[in-house]
Formats: C-alpha cells, structure tokens, sequence
C-alpha cells in the first residue's frame, strides 16, 4: 500500500470527500440547501475532472480490491456527470414540491459513491458494498416526497423487493466464494472452466446474475420498476434509470464480459432469453401507459433488454456497444424525465399524454428538446440513441444470436408507436397546458446540453467510441 | 466438494437437536405443580392488560441503530489493533481516516437530534 | 469539381439552420430565397460536377470522397463518404433539379401561411437528407439518409397539422394531417425494420458496409441463389416497399397527400418515394446474386402498378388520383428493376420525376385557384381561367399516358419491352393493360378538372396562378417533353445514352443475369405500336365517357356498383391492416399483457399457488405486503427458471 494508490482512485475519494463536506454542512449550517447545492455541483465537476485524468491508468489497487483508471474511470465520469445534470434539474422540481432538502444532494452524492465503487470492483465484496450503498440512498431517494403516498409506495416497495435481490445476491457471492474459496473477479472468471464442474458455481453465478438483473430492471424482475418510477421524484427516476442501471451494467460487464474468458452457452441462453423478454414485454405494455413517467419506465425495462442483448452476445462489439448505450441512455433519459420534472404539477398533473397536447406551440423550445430526447429513445437516426441499438444488435448477429437481433429491432419498431405518440400530440394536437412554477435558465441550458451531446453523439460517435475502445 | 460442507451440516443438526432436546429435557425433569398464579404470564410481575402489540417511540429505534452502528463499527479496530506494528505510519492514518468518517456521521446524528430523547 | 460534393450537401443544410433558427424574423421574400437558393446553388455545382464527369474518361467517373471517419469501434470502421459516380450524379441533379423548381414555385404557393419559414426550413433539411441518401458511399450512412427523409415527410405531411382530411371512407372525419402523418412513419418504419436487418446480415456476411467493398466481395465469393443474399436482398426490398410505397406497405402514401401539394410534388413523388428504386438499383449485384428475389421484385412491382391503377380509376380528391399514379408507376420501375433492366429502372425515375412534379404541382395550382377544392367532380372547365396550368398539366398527362415523343413514352417503353425480352409475356401483358388504365385515369382527371361544364359554385373566381409558379410549370413542361431523348433506344434509331451512362455501375450486375433471348427488333417494333395504341384508346375512351357521356358513368358506376365499391375502398387494404395488426397489437398491450399478464395471470398463479400452499400464506397474509408479494412471486419464478437452465444445461 502506498499514497500512489489514493491517488489512482481519486474519483472516489473525491466524492466522499465532497459528501462528508456536505453532511457535516448540514449538520452545522443553518438553512444550506443553497450552500450544499454549489458545493456539491462544483464537488461533481471536480470529480468527472479526476476521473478523466484517471482515465489511462492501469491495475488494481488495495489489495487487489479495485480497479483503477479505464472502465471504472469512464463509468466514473458517467456516474458524476448523471449526478451532475440530476441535481442541477432537480432545483426547480424540489422547490416546487417544497422539498428542497440538503439530504437529496446528500443521498445523491453517496449513491453516486456507490455506483462508482460497483464500476471499479475488482472483488465480489467490493460489488456488494457499493451495490448496497447506491441502493440504500436510492430507497430513500424513492420516497422523499413523504407526504405523497404513492412516493411512500414506491419507497416500500423497492426496499422490500431490493432487499429480496440484495439476499440472492450475496447468497450467490457465498456459494461462489464456497465453490473457488474466493471473491476475487479475475480469480473467478479465469478458472471458469475449472469451477464449472460444481453445482454450487453456477447456482452462484445465477445467484449473481438475477442479483444484478433487478437492479436493471429486466424481465422478469421487472416488477418493481413501473410503480417505483411512478412514485418517485421525478428527476430521480431518471437518476434511478440512468445511473442505477448503468453500474448495474457495470457489474454485469466486469463479470459476464470478462476479457479473459467466455461465457458458456448456458449463460448465453439464459441472458439472451431474459434480454428478449424485456424487449417484449417493456415494449408492448408501454404502449397501452397513459401516464408518461409508466410509459418511461416500462421502455426503460425495454432497453434494458437491449442492452443485455449486447451483454448476451459477449464479444467485444457488444462491450462496446452497451458503454456506448449506456453513455447516450444517460443523456436522453435524464433530459426525457427532466422535462417531466420541470413541467409537472402538484398531485401528478401534467404527466400524461394528453396533457401535453400542444405543448409545440406554447413551449416551442422545450417541446423541440423533448421530441429530440424521444427520437433519439425510439433510436431513430441521426440522434445517438441509434447507433447505441446499432451496436448492441450487429453484436448480437455476429454471435450468431440473430433472432435476437431481429426480434429487437422488431420490438424498436412497436416502440416508435409511443414514442412517436407523444411527438405528435405535441406538434399536432391543440391543448392547453398549465405551468406552474419555475422553469430556470439554468435548467434549460442543462437540457439543451444533454440534446446537443446526443446529436453530437449520433453524427460523430467516434468521439466516445475511440475512448471505449482505449479502455483497459 | 460437497464433502467439505459436512461438518456445517452436523453443525446445524446438532445445533437444533440440542434446543430442542434442552426445552423438553426441563419439561421432563422439572417438577410440576401448577397453581393459579403461576399459570398467569408474570409470575412476580404486572398484570399485562394491553396488547403487546404496540407502536414503540421511534427514538427508541434511533438509539437502538446508533448503537449498533458504532458498535460494530468497533470491531474493525481489533484487527488494527493486532496488526498495528506490521501496518505502522500508513495504518495509524488509515484508522484516523475511518475514525473521521466515523465521526462525520456522528456529529451529523447529533446535530440532527436523533439523541434528542425529548 | 467532385471534391466539391460535400458542398452540395452542405449547401441545404446551411439553408435548413438559418431558417430553422432566425427565420421567424424574416420576412416570407428573404426565407424564400434562402431556401431556394441553398438548393439551387447545389444544382448548379451538380451541373459542373456532372459536365467535368462527361469530359473523362469511363473509368475516371467515379470518386470516393471521405469526409471523415465516422465510426470507428473494433471491427467496425465506417467513413463519413460521399460516392460520386454515374448514378449518384444523376440521382442529385434530379433531386436538387427539381427539388430547386418545387421551392421556387412554393414562394408562390405557401404565400400567407404563418409557418412559411418552417416549412422552407425543412425542405431544405429534406434535401440535405436526401443528398446523403443518393451521395452515400456505404450503407450506414445511406440508412441515415433513408431516416432523415421519412423524418422530414412525417414532419410536411402534418406540417397542417389540424386539417382535417378525407380517408377515402376509411374513418371518415375523425382523421386529421397528424394521423397521416403518424401512418407514414409508423409504415415506414416497417420498412425500415427489413433494411437493417438487411445490414446487419450484410455486415455480418462481408465484415464492412461500404459499398464498393461489399459488392465486389459479393460478386467474387457468392454463388448465384445463395440463401442469404436471398434473404438480405429480400429484407432491403422490404425497405423498399416501404419508402417507395409497394404492395404490402403502400397504404400510407395516398394519405400522404395531407400534407401541402409542393411536398407531395417533391417528396412523395418525384424524390423521396424514388429512393426504394435507387436503393436496389445500388445494390443490383447483390439482387443478381438472387434471382428469387429478382424475381419477387418484378411480381410485386407489377402487381403493384396494376392494383394501384385499378384504384386511382375512381378517385375523386385530385391529389389521391396522382397518388394512386405515382405508386403505379414505382411499380414499372421495380418491374424494371426485377427484370434487370436496372438503367431503364433509373430512366423511369427521371422522365417520372418530371411529368409527375409537374402534375402535382398542377393541381396544387388548381387547389389554390379553386379555394382548397380537391374534389374533382366539383371542377370542370378550367381550361379558359388558368391556360399556362391546362397546358402544362395536359403535357404531362400525355407524357405518363407513354404517348411519343414525350418522355414517358421512352422509359415506360423500354421498361415494358425489358419486361418482355428478359421477363415474360405475363409482365408485359399486365404491364400493357397497366398502361391504358394509366392513359384512362389520366385524361379523365384531364377532362374533369379542366374540361366540360363548370361545376363549380360562382362565389369562387379561379384565375392562373403567379409567374412564380407558372415558371417552374413551364421548365418542368419542357423537360417532360424532351427529358425522354436521352433514352431513345437503338431501335429507333437512338444511342440509348443514358443506358450506356449508366451501363459501368450495373457492369457487375450484367455480368451475373443471364443474357436474356433477345428477341427481333420486329417485335420490339410491334410492341411499340401496341403499347402506343393502348395509351390512345385509354386517352379516347376518357375523353369520350367524361365529356360527351356523363350519364354513360353513372350507369356503369351502378351496374358495377360491387366493383366500384371494391375500388373506391381501395381493396379494404387498410380495414384488413387495422383488424390484422393494429388493433391487435393494442389491444393486445392493454388487455392481454399488462391487465392480463402483469395483472391477472400473476394474481392467478399466486392465487392458486396460496392454495396450495396454505400454511405458508397463512403467516404471509399477516404481513400484509399488498401486491408486493405478487411481485416477488414473479421474482421466484424467474429464478427458478433461471437456475434451471443454467443447472440442468
């Protein structure tokens, strides 16, 4: 051990540091929802900013315990700059419900923590510690508009629910520490073929898989996502969309994505099976949701199952392609739900389709960025969110899992209906929406960043695409 | 593989054969003279006259926690402390790092009242 | 000179951002100009490209110019590259060529609509999109293209979007733009499904997307009938029928003409719907690699061009007859292009992209003339107040009636003697009653709209349109005139040019199609004369039930009333998609998978299970978890199930 390692994981201590700084604010500051809102903003930027410089490193560090620089690096940044645009967009939406608490950019931040710890594991414990860390905060999260009781719903419900995962989840650590007599990730994957030969690894393995399954919100643990979504705060669901699942994905690709070993064809199967069910599922029943944070949520299951259709075909087209997705998802579901957030009213009005018919015509700009963010979801060309689908899918043929393929991009066809559907009552339809509130320059600045880094995206997707490809 | 786990299992064979061997042994060798009074649930106590089913303070689940939590945040200190010559200048920072974030929270429940008992 | 192609793309694109973002400033005059000069400075650099192409040498026409490299991840490297050649060339003088007409007589047309810039704005985006569909060097990029159009024909179809517009029976009164907009993309994006899978299949197959690679790697490696090149050839032509509006997925184009009449001039009929046709004729190796496929292409493009005539018999609105002509005529080219003969495929494009601009662009002088009336039962003798617009609309009937000189007579000719030649008689004979159905439709829209009685109430006083409209009519008149004499054929006595233009991108699709029987020039003669025939005896019957025997329609109309409703209905085609697919599909997500799945068969199986299982339920039921435990029971479920698999192998 040497100070050398404290640096190569600068990010994360970073961002402890900035959460320990806005905890002890809290706790000593009168009135610090304005004070603990910079710090962690400029926290979040100092952050990104390290997990860039770290980005080049290689190795691990502690013990073997974490990795350092390169994957965990890029989700690094991803994590603090979804955090980033989080808290920026949730201001506004806070204020409105009378909920601007020093605690959510507290709980943020130290979910954000624990994405990151579960991006740059190189340890199953070091997994779960994070695992459970981001999502403690985010049960909280769930529910921290108390006084509404679908908030207090979603809340219970994905405590209890994520709990029952957190258990299979360790208990498939157990049986996997049980089965090679250790948690060691590499240890693991490369004695793969060694380990097979015990009932209890795969048991393990599964274990593992359904563990992380839930937390991407994929058929069939997908129960959960529709009601907690709903009940939410609204920027938070994003959050939940975006961030949870891409250090959920993380995990999945540390693991299921191993550069030394192969999945076997088991393993094969049973992700290409869960990846089509979601694709089917979240797809067909998003299209009959009249409120729209359902409608999201259900399409968020859909693109998981996209996502793990890169993750089935385990080559690596498909890492790149679900960092890829993942990259561009962040961008237009946070933009998608920060709209939601910023045009919603008290006791949920003005989140169904109907509500914003006409909304082209009396907010011409927000409408233009939310008919972006929802091409781009329907992964219509030039927006970023094709070339994500692109990836995944020509991954998925060259692993010779064509029907998967297929069925996904058949499955993108129905999902432009609802998509689309919103579009049209926006730009086609007469309405007359009410706003209340208020919708700061800031927060449109956010959003129309977020649309930009999507269009950018799209037209020129080797600007990230050479980053992923450079990782280690 | 599976062979190893047997000791575990007589383990858990045992564990239970003996509680359940240690309630009917007392139920076996103990004399038995029932009366009115030592039928009642307190023998020497208070009449229960409520249901036991009762909401409880949530201040008592506060302390509660937060005794939990520091207590156990204790333990890791013991195998500092046994290896504390082996890990020296960088283990003693280390500690005073844990015990600042431990202490962080601290002064954070504190300020919030979560001691509070009023 | 090609070097300067991404200029050409460029151009509208700059066009598009300045009256996309401060064109509510401007005034209708400024925007106007903006926009039509952004398309018409590319056309004139496509002319000097294309002039510089015809001073080289064959093998010197074609360029690949990279503008950057686009994607770059692992074993997939695509280039941001343009592929000027003989048939990219010519694809973008058509499109900005006409393209730059349709804007300057829009000046005219959109004179006084609140969203004048807008709809400038996304022309020129339209054409930005279409360059890169016609200029694209690989698939990927050509994909991207293919995409931005149908996005821009969504956004010009609904572009009014609270119009209410007329189905042709079909939900009568409750549809509005929007919904046909809606109907165009959701379509389309059928279509789109078929072209990538196509490419994934293609980049599986070869490992790159560009072109030139994939087709001369086909062409070396595949053997003839290969079942893949048959089912990727298959998938694209799917996108084909998408875009280009074939039989099964044509339903959207007729309500396409929602939207205003300079975007169904340029979009759904000269440009845009063209793009199915491009696409194949690109990728003609690989169709020659498959001659099934060929095969299905000709079927379908033939029935298509049939069945669509049949429908455009009865119509009445003025813009839904040209629909219903232009889907007929795509049809020719596919039957072209299914045959093999890719260039006369190509040459239909052209001459249709003229006569067919001009009619519509006609009748958006009529509809504007006629104070928004489409209905042509209530026009009639037109022909003294707007004569520039009789005129120029009469050319153009006889240039799609294949009546000679006229260019529709060349290409619509050369594709029905390919037909003959290298197909077989039954494509030729449909193709040929085709053609007098054509000729009929044609002159009886001619003679009702123009000629005849006046049917129209006297509050209206319809008067020929501005010189900024009637110009870009007259151009257009021209070129639907002499636009044919590229393409005379050596029979008569011509050089084919733009066969021979042509002939090095198809070269390596020849070399694989067998060499069809060539037949005499006698018969190619004949076959001239009877399809010249055909298309004046359309003309004449017109001519003779609709101006002189008015009544003689009403009693055919009755007598064969099941047929007529059999037309009028368009074949049910959209009753039967609605009942098959659609309703289905909703129903289906409302009633069968989330109230009936997540709902009911969970809520079942925990129900009956909790029998089951009794004793457990007994303590679960006193922790009341309300549908939680539902949740969790799925939960079990899948884990059990994976853990079977992943146990049991």
């Amino acid at each position: 051990m040497n100070i050398t390692e404290l640096f190569a994981i600068a990010p994360i201590i970073s961002i402890t540091i900035v959460s320990l700084i806005v905890l002890l604010v809290e706790a000593l500051v009168k009135r610090s929802e304005g004070l603990s809102y910079w710090i962690s903003v400029v926290g979040l930027v100092v952050t990104a900013y390290f997990a860039i410089a770290t980005l080049p490193l290689i190795g691990t560090a502690f013990n073997r315990m974490v990795t350092v620089g390169g994957f965990g690096s890029m989700f690094a940044t991803l994590f603090s700059i979804a955090a980033l645009l989080t808290i920026i967009l949730s201001k506004d939406y806070l204020q409105k419900e009378h909920a601007n608490f020093t605690e959510f950019y507290l709980l943020i931040l130290f979910s954000t923590l624990g994405m990151m710890l579960m991006a740059s594991a190189a340890d199953l414990i070091v997994i779960f510690l994070g695992l459970e860390l981001m999502s403690i905060c985010l049960y909280v999260l769930a529910g921290f508009l108390r006084k509404k009781v679908l908030a207090n719903e979603a809340s219970l419900k994905y405590f209890l629910l994520g709990a029952f995962a957190t258990g299979f989840l360790l208990y498939g650590i157990a049986l996997l520490y049980g089965a090679s007599g250790t948690t060691n990730i590499s240890f693991i994957v490369q004695n793969s073929s060694t380990l097979s030969a015990s009932p209890f690894f795969w048991i393990g393995l599964g274990l593992l898989l359904i563990g992380f399954a839930f937390k991407v919100g994929a058929v069939p643990f997908h129960m959960w996502v529709p009601d907690v979504y709903q009940g939410s705060p609204t920027t938070v669901s994003g959050f939940m969309a975006t961030g949870a699942k891409a250090a959920a994905f993380a995990a999945f690709v540390l693991i299921f994505l191993h550069p030394q070993s192969e999945n076997s064809e088991q393993v094969k199967t049973v992700l290409a099976v869960i990846s089509a069910a979601s694709m089917i599922v979240g797809n067909i029943i998003a299209i009959s949701q009249s409120n729209i944070k359902r409608m999201l949520a259900y399409s968020s299951i859909a693109h998981a199952g996209y996502m793990l259709a890169g993750l089935a075909a385990g080559n690596q087209l498909g890492k790149t392609g679900i960092l890829f997705y993942l990259v561009t998802y962040t961008f237009m579901n946070i933009g998608a739900f920060g709209i939601l957030s910023l045009l919603e009213r008290e006791e949920d009005k003005n989140l169904t389709f109907d509500d914003y018919a006409g909304l082209g015509f009396k907010r011409p700009f927000l409408a233009a960025l939310m008919a972006i963010f929802m091409f781009s979801l329907a992964g219509i060309p030039p927006f970023a969110g094709f070339f994500g689908k692109y990836y995944v899918f020509v991954a998925a043929i060259n692993a010779n899992l064509t029907w998967l393929a297929i069925l996904g991009v058949l499955m993108s066809v129905v999902s432009v209906y609802y998509y689309l559907r919103l579009t049209v009552l926006m730009y086609f339809k007469e309405g007359d929406m009410q706003i209340e509130g208020i919708i700061s320059k800031t927060s449109l600045a956010v959003l129309t960043i977020a649309a930009l880094i999507i269009i950018q995206l799209g037209v020129y997707p080797s600007s990230i695409l050479n980053i992923i490809n450079n990782l280690n | 593989m599976l062979v190893d786990y047997i000791p575990v299992g007589i383990m858990i064979v045992f564990g239970v054969a003996f509680g359940l061997f240690m309630m009917k042994a007392s139920e076996w060798f103990g004399p038995k003279n029932p009366n009115e009074i030592k039928q009642s649930i307190y023998e020497s106590g208070m009449e229960p006259i409520r249901s036991a089913r009762e909401r409880m303070s949530i201040k008592y689940y506060m302390v509660a926690m937060l005794f939990i939590i520091f207590d156990i945040e204790v333990v890791f200190m013991y195998p500092w402390a046994v290896n504390f010559r082996q890990l020296g200048m960088f283990g003693l920072i280390e500690m005073f790092i844990f015990v600042a974030i431990l202490m962080a929270g601290f002064v954070y429940v504190w300020k919030k009242g979560a001691l509070k008992w009023d | 000179m090609h070097e300067y192609i991404s200029y050409i793309v460029l151009l509208p694109f700059i066009g598009f951002l300045i009256n996309g973002i401060f064109g509510k400033k401007f005034s209708e005059k400024f925007s106007g100009i903006i926009g039509s000069s952004a398309v018409g400075i590319t056309f004139a650099i496509a002319v000097m490209i294309f002039f510089e192409m015809l001073k080289l040498p064959v093998e010197e026409r074609s360029h690949i110019v990279t503008i950057f490299s686009w994607i770059a991840a692992g074993s997939l490297s695509i280039n941001a590259a343009y592929q000027v050649d003989q048939l990219s060339i010519l694809m973008t003088l058509i499109v900005t060529g006409v393209g730059f007409l349709i804007h300057v007589y829009s000046i005219g047309y959109m004179h006084g609509d609140k969203g004048f810039w807008r709809f400038f704005a996304y022309l020129n985006l339209f054409i930005f999109m279409m360059l890169n569909l016609v200029l694209a060097d690989n698939f990927l990029l050509m994909f991207l293209g293919w995409e931005g159009v149908g996005l821009c024909s969504y956004l010009l179809i609904g572009f009014w979007h609270d119009k209410k517009f007329d189905t042709g029976g079909y939900k009568t009164g409750e549809a509005t733009t929007s919904d046909a907009a809606k109907k165009a993309f959701v379509v389309n994006r059928i279509g789109d499904f078929g072209f990538l899978i196509a490419m994934f299949l293609i980049f599986n197959l070869f490992g790159t997307l560009a072109f030139e690679d994939v087709f001369s790697r086909a062409s070396a490696i595949i053997p003839i009938g290969d079942t893949t090149m048959f089912w990727i050839t298959l998938l694209l032509f799917l996108g084909a029928t998408g875009k280009s509006a074939q039989i099964p997925l044509f339903v959207w184009l007729p309500d396409a003409m929602a939207g205003p009449t300079p975007v169904s001039a340029l979009i759904h009929a000269a440009t845009m719907v063209t793009a199915g046709v491009y696409m194949v004729a690109r990728c003609s190796v690989l169709y020659a690699l498959a001659p099934a496929s060929m095969e299905i292409v000709a079927i379908v493009g033939i029935a298509t061009a049939f069945f669509a005539a049949t429908m455009g018999l009865v119509q009445n609105d003025i813009k839904k007859i040209l629909a219903y002509s232009t889907i007929s005529q795509l049809g020719y080219m596919f039957l072209g292009l299914g045959v093999g003969a890719f260039a006369a495929g190509i040459f239909h494009v052209m001459t249709h992209a003229f006569f067919k601009a001009l009619l519509f662009l006609g009748a958006g002088a009529v509809i504007h003339a006629m104070h928004d009336e489409q209905d042509i039962q209530k026009m009639g003798g037109l022909k003294s107040k707007m004569p520039a617009t009789y005129k120029t609309f009469f050319i153009a009937a006889l240039a799609i009636a294949g009546i000679p000189p006229l260019s529709g007579f060349f290409s619509k000719d050369e594709i029905l003697w390919k037909a003959f030649s290298d197909g077989s008689v039954v494509y030729f004979i449909i193709g040929w009653i085709t053609a007098g159905l054509t000729a009929f439709y044609m002159f009886r829209l001619v003679s009702l709209t123009f000629e005849g009685k006046e049917r129209w109430s006297h509050d209206k006083h319809p008067h020929e349109a501005p010189k900024v409209m009637t110009v870009p009519l007259i151009i257009l008149a021209v070129l639907s005139v002499v636009g044919g004499f590229v393409g005379i054929p050596h029979a008569l006595g011509g050089g084919n040019a733009i066969e021979q233009w042509l002939e090095p991108i198809f070269k390596r699709a020849n070399l694989h199609l067998a060499t069809g029987h060539h037949s005499g020039l006698t018969t190619e003669y004949l076959l001239m004369i009877l399809s010249v025939f055909v298309g004046v005896a359309g003309i004449y019957f017109a001519r003779k039930l609709y101006l002189q025997n008015p009544e003689l329609v009403e009693r055919l109309t009755t007598s064969f009333r099941n047929i007529h409703k059999l037309l009028w209905n368009k074949y049910f085609v959209d009753e039967i998609y609605d009942a098959t697919v659609v309703t289905p599909i909703v129903k289906g997500s409302d009633k069968l998978l989330w109230k009936g799945f997540d709902v009911g068969i969970i809520d079942g199986i925990v129900n009956g299970s909790a029998k089951l299982t009794a004793w457990i339920s007994s303590w679960m039921r006193k922790i009341q978890f309300g549908a939680v435990q539902n949740y969790a029971m799925v939960f079990v479920l899948g884990i059990i199930i994976i853990l079977g698999i992943l146990i049991l192998k």
